[in-house]
């Protein structure tokens, strides 16, 4: 197997091979705890911490795991992780936990916690299966830190709570936009992330499974 | 009575649609939604599941877990003990359990379902719309009866979302795409407009 170089498994999943744009991985929580930025970080801390020590706990017992349970004992270490990070955040930041109610819990069946532990960390030495975990969650926080800082600053004209633009209620000049809080808006941000990104990297973009041929007919079809 | 428990399932349905309002289940709600048929295979799975795991997780939480449940153990050293720190564990491990049996038993019972259902049922273990579910019964303290159907609403919600946007996806292979935006980035769009559509519930009083 070819030595992994560690520059290209930390940098190459932040954009060459995003895990939430081409991957399509992990998108539930992108998508649900973004309307502040505070809850984005605490998350994108959240997902760095389980994804890093999950591949490097995985990878180190993965030659002493059956192959048949090894699912169970993925999922049993990452559990586990999720939580510890569970308790930490009741225990020290129980606003923001509250704030994330069940997503902190849902990092479990973050598709990217488990699909690295599977698609990496059972085939690599732990520590290169550490830095994979971190370059993945730093994929995960970029699109995850855009899609917060876009919802919170044009949606409530405040950045970590702190008012940038001042808003029209207030005696400024910003009127919020509203549709930025709401669930659709966080679908239109990353649709336009994913636009932008497959633009300037032309070889990400999906071929058509199939071509329609072209109406040939002279006459008309009616 | 009844009244309480209609107004549960529409919310659930609809309100609080699992997938358009709160993204659970996104990464299969996208990967497997090319075609209808296969979308409501899925669908139908996902009411299934949810159905059968929320009560069991809302028994197991209200008989081992919650703090001083295991009073009826007639011990007195478990009275006062409180095992919610190890709820996610209990919810994850026995969703597992709870599709592997199914699993067993459709193959030998139902096999006509057990083949039409396919690859989709050990997906579905990983699925966050199931374990969110049963987070969310947690987080909203539902009584048994509550959460049998809460769950049932909730997958069925979440089984209308996906083949509605399979239908949708359907006929959008007619569709002149901006080529950066074909495949995932049309379709995070169009989930979009969905889920707009779906807020429009939001104001329903009940």
């Amino acid at each position: 197997m070819a030595q992994l170089k560690t520059r290209d498994v930390l940098l190459g999943p932040v954009f060459a091979n995003n895990p939430i744009a081409l991957q399509i991985l992990g998108i539930c929580s992108a998508l649900a705890i973004t309307t502040q930025l505070s809850t984005t970080v605490t998350m994108c801390l959240a997902v760095m911490f389980v994804l890093t020590l999950s591949n490097f706990f995985v990878s180190l017992i993965r030659n002493i795991i059956p192959s048949n349970i090894r699912i169970i004992v993925q999922m049993t270490i990452i559990t586990t992780l999720v939580i510890v990070v569970d308790q930490f955040l009741q225990a020290f930041a129980f606003q923001l936990s509250r704030e994330l109610s069940v997503f902190v819990g849902l990092i479990i069946t973050n598709c990217i916690v488990m699909g690295r532990a599977e698609a990496f960390a059972m085939q690599n030495p732990p520590l290169i299966s550490a830095i994979d975990g971190l370059g993945n969650a730093l994929g995960y926080s970029v699109v995850l830190l855009i899609v917060g800082f876009s919802r919170e600053l044009f949606g409530s004209g405040s950045i970590f709570g702190v008012q940038v633009l001042p808003l029209v209620s207030e005696g400024g000049w910003y009127q919020p936009n509203g549709l930025m809080l709401l669930p659709p808006s966080a679908f239109f941000l990353i649709g336009g992330f994913i636009w932008i990104l497959r633009s300037v990297r032309v070889e990400q973009v999906e071929k058509e499974p199939f071509e329609i041929v072209p109406n040939t007919r002279t006459s008309p079809a009616f | 009575m009844f009244e309480h428990y209609l107004s549960l399932f529409l919310r659930a349905v609809f309100v609080e649609n699992m997938a358009l309002a709160f993204f659970l289940g996104m990464c299969t709600f996208l990967a497997i939604s090319k075609k209808v048929e296969t979308a409501l295979g899925l669908g139908i799975a996902v009411v299934v599941v949810l159905t059968l795991t929320v009560p069991v997780n809302n028994f197991i939480l209200h008989n081992f877990l919650d703090e001083g449940s295991l009073a009826w153990t007639g011990i007195a050293a478990l009275e006062q003990v409180d095992l919610r720190f190890l709820g996610l564990m209990c919810y994850i491990g026995l969703i597992a359990a709870i599709v592997q049996i199914l699993e067993m038993f459709l193959d030998r019972y139902v096999p006509a379902l057990y083949n039409a259902l396919g690859i989709f049922l050990p997906l579905i273990t990983v699925n966050c719309a199931i374990l969110g579910a049963s987070l969310f019964m947690v987080e909203r303290n539902y009584q048994f009866g509550e959460s049998v159907v809460f769950g049932f609403g909730a997958g069925v919600g979440w089984a209308l979302a996906i083949v509605l946007l399979a239908a949708i996806r359907e006929k959008l292979k007619y569709s002149d795409v901006p080529e950066g935006l074909r495949g995932l980035g049309i379709v995070f769009i169009i989930t979009g407009l969905m889920s707009l559509g779906f807020m429009s519930f939001a104001g329903v009083q009940l």
